[in-house]
């Protein structure tokens, strides 16, 4: 069960985790969370490894990864634009900013690019319904946008 | 324990502490419905079916999940509860495929049931529907998600009582569906194929294959010699589809419903049994007898425990028997001996076994059981389908005369119809080795302490002198346990039997399905079947498989002794490590 998934670091930088964890109550979501951001996803290989690592079957692993949508089964792009569509930023024109960003980018809700540089999510409310409406680009927030703001953005992220 | 009085409905109860509230109202003198609440299973609460009003709560809450407290005032019938329990019904019959009219489940279908006592307008809610994706690349089951309410009593039975776990809620929300990982099919993943699932499944979500088709295909197709074999358990299951009570055996109607529906020979897999107490016998006095073998010996008759030690355990595939189970002795045999017998080419003759099984369905493919050439067996059918097979013929079973297997090989010793209940084969194992070790009946052929539903159950044996230590585990989280020791070297068992359903075959996952509301109204089949079985065996005259004549026969004609070479080629089989997901 211990195939190499990712790149050797990757692999260790798991195993680390997964040592650390070990008799911590309640390891299976910390694991999930350590290996999204180790690996940006949660392919199969890596599913069972922490399935097995914590003697547990690999359905219980994939029922969790598949309700919560911070888990993803597929890579995602560098970036990844979580444009909410929350009550307050939904009556604020987030639908609108939705759309711009569809066209900028071509891609629909869950979708990446080929080029692995965006990731288009279209998220529940964040909770800074007073900046609606709002949208991040991973851990960077905007807030108070107009669509014309969205090419803005975006440019910032082609270096 | 302390007891709590509380009332119910203004009736004073005394219950002890930690008592379901449902528990104390059944006490009282109500039932409560339930629908995702199974004893001993499942207890999650989420069908909100068994709500009920407790004084001074500002919200109706769970029977199954809620314990008695001093003082409680409980009330089950209320209008408000009762209008809550048919608006929940009503929002799953809202999402619920509802072809009612020819699901297997019409009938005995707890949604069905309680819809129409509460009087649910089906069609109150419409929206969205699952839609309906059949869960069938696999030899024994099929789930319909769309028939399914989410109870996760099946994932109850996978995870809990199998410690399988390859079943479980993905998704959320509306989403939410009950499959495996990665959206596998159960032919995908390491399924033992027990069907436990299907046993405790509410609606007609789960069900077996239907093979029904092909055994009447088989039994119109004139250049074919059909025989039909029946394991120890469906005799005393089979009653309760044509509405006898739980633990009637109806073995005479059956062998007399079976002769109706055309089969050329109707045997008793009992007789195979008893075949595989000679080879097993014989295998573990071998191994006694040699320094190197392995310890202990696992017993091999349950399709579902093999696979699990295949995907699981495969470093330990040393400790199990050779033997094949005795469905696949039943096909060899036929296929071989009584081919030879009958001079009929074996690839003319069709075998179909009755079994309370669904993994069954999975053993006759499995490689190196194919002695004649042929596959051993051709088809099985679980104790269900023969029912339906049975009332499709419009056979009147309560009118049918009791009746006897066919001779000259039908006849099984009920050491053999042991085999059934959870602690049998090891009895009838224990009766004959006994008795070739020692040259003397054992002291009693009732061997109690392997009786009965407890989990790991033990015994000594005294062989002249040799202490021999056995043990009985049914259910396969209790098989985990055995396995885990003899992975880490801390067993100090010589032989085990391992049936993979909680109580042994009787109770298998191809039996008739026995509704929550009895179950949890303390009914248990286990028990109740196994009785049958141990009251047929107390007045039988031949209860020990060396005795019976037809095993003589078979020797002496046949394989000449135990594990001669012949018996090697013919009766055992070997295993292999699988890949689990």
């Amino acid at each position: 069960m211990n195939q190499t998934i990712g790149t050797p670091e990757q692999d260790r930088e798991m195993q680390a985790a997964l040592d650390e964890l070990k008799n911590v109550p309640g390891p299976v979501m910390q694991a999930m969370q350590r290996a999204q951001s180790i690996y940006g996803y949660l392919p199969i290989e890596v599913q069972s490894r922490i399935a097995s690592a914590f003697g547990i079957p690999l359905e219980e692993v994939y029922g969790i990864a598949t309700f919560y949508t911070q888990f993803v089964l597929k890579p995602k792009g560098k970036y990844t634009v979580g444009v909410c569509l929350g009550t307050a930023c939904y009556v604020k024109g987030a639908g609108d900013i939705l759309e711009r960003f569809k066209e900028a980018l071509k891609l629909n809700p869950g979708e990446t690019a080929k080029d692995m540089r965006f990731t288009l999510d279209a998220t529940r409310c964040i909770g800074c319904c007073g900046l609606a409406p709002v949208i991040t680009v991973n851990d960077e927030v905007y807030g108070s946008l107009k669509k014309e703001d969205v090419e803005t953005i975006l440019k910032k992220y082609y270096d | 324990m302390k007891n709590v009085t509380l009332k119910i409905n203004n009736t004073e109860v005394t219950v002890p502490e930690g008592t379901r509230v449902l528990d104390a109202a059944r006490q009282a003198g109500y039932d409560v419905p339930t629908l995702c609440y199974y004893k001993d299973l499942n207890n999650d609460g989420n069908c909100r079916i068994c709500v009920v009003e407790l004084k001074g709560a500002r919200s109706l809450a769970a029977s199954c999940s809620t314990t008695v407290a001093e003082g409680m005032e409980v009330t089950t019938n209320s209008p408000k509860v009762i209008d809550s329990r048919k608006k929940t019904l009503e929002l799953m019959l809202s999402n619920h495929n509802r072809q009612c009219l020819s699901c297997v489940r019409s009938g005995s279908c707890e949604l069905q049931a309680l819809s129409r006592e509460y009087g649910c307008d089906e069609v109150k809610y419409e929206g969205s529907k699952t839609p309906v994706i059949l869960e069938g690349r696999n030899d024994y089951l099929v789930r319909d998600n769309s028939k399914c309410i989410l109870c996760r009593r099946c994932v109850a039975a996978c995870t809990k009582t199998q410690s399988v776990g390859v079943i479980g809620a993905n998704y959320r929300g509306f989403h939410t569906a009950i499959g495996s990982a990665f959206d596998r099919s159960l032919g995908d993943v390491d399924c033992v194929a027990c069907g436990q699932c299907i046993n405790v499944c509410p609606t007609g979500a789960l069900r077996e294959r239907d093979d029904t088709g092909r055994v009447v295909g088989a039994l119109q197709d004139k250049t074919k010699t059909v025989i039909v074999g029946t394991a120890p358990s469906v005799r005393v299951g089979l009653g309760e589809e044509f509405g006898y009570p739980i633990g009637t055996s109806v073995e005479g109607k059956m062998v007399a419903a079976l002769k109706r529906l055309g089969f050329a020979y109707v045997f008793d897999i009992n007789m195979t049994a008893d075949l595989t107490i000679m080879e097993e016998g014989a295998e573990f006095l071998h191994r006694l007898k040699d320094s190197t073998a392995k310890f202990p010996m696992l017993t091999s008759c349950s399709p579902g425990w093999i696979r699990y030690v295949e995907f699981n355990y495969p470093d330990l595939i040393g400790h199990l028997s050779t033997c094949k189970s005795p469905q696949q002795m039943f096909g060899a045999v036929m296929k071989t001996y009584y081919a030879e017998k009958l001079k009929v080419d074996p690839k003319d003759i069709y075998v179909v076994s009755c079994m309370p099984c669904t993994a069954k369905k999975t053993e006759i493919l499995r490689e190196a059981q194919n002695a004649s050439g042929y596959p051993d067996v051709d088809v099985v059918l679980t104790s269900r389908e023969l029912a339906r097979l049975i009332k499709n013929y419009g056979i009147n079973f309560e009118k049918l005369p009791d009746e006897q297997f066919d001779s000259p090989i039908g006849l099984g010793s009920t050491a053999g119809l042991l085999f059934g209940a959870t602690g049998g084969v090891m009895e009838a194992a224990l009766r004959t080795v006994y008795e070739v070790v020692t040259g003397q009946e054992p002291p009693s052929l009732d061997f109690k302490e392997i009786r009965g539903t407890k989990g790991i159950k033990t015994a000594v044996l005294d062989l002249n002198g040799t202490k021999v230590k056995v043990g009985v585990v049914h259910s396969l989280s209790n098989a985990k346990t055995i396995m885990d020791d003899i992975r880490a070297g801390k067993s100090d068992y010589h032989f085990i039997e391992v049936m993979t359903c909680p109580g042994g075959c009787v109770n298998g996952g191809g039996q008739p399905i026995v509704s929550s509301a009895k179950i949890n109204a303390g009914i248990d089949p286990k028990k109740l079947r196994a009785a049958a079985i141990y009251k047929t065996d107390k007045s039988s005259k031949l209860r020990k498989s060396h005795e019976n004549p037809v095993i003589k026969k078979l020797y002496a004609e046949y394989f000449d002794h135990p594990n001669s070479h012949k018996a090697h080629e013919i009766l055992h089989t070997s295993y292999k490590r699988r890949e689990k997901l």
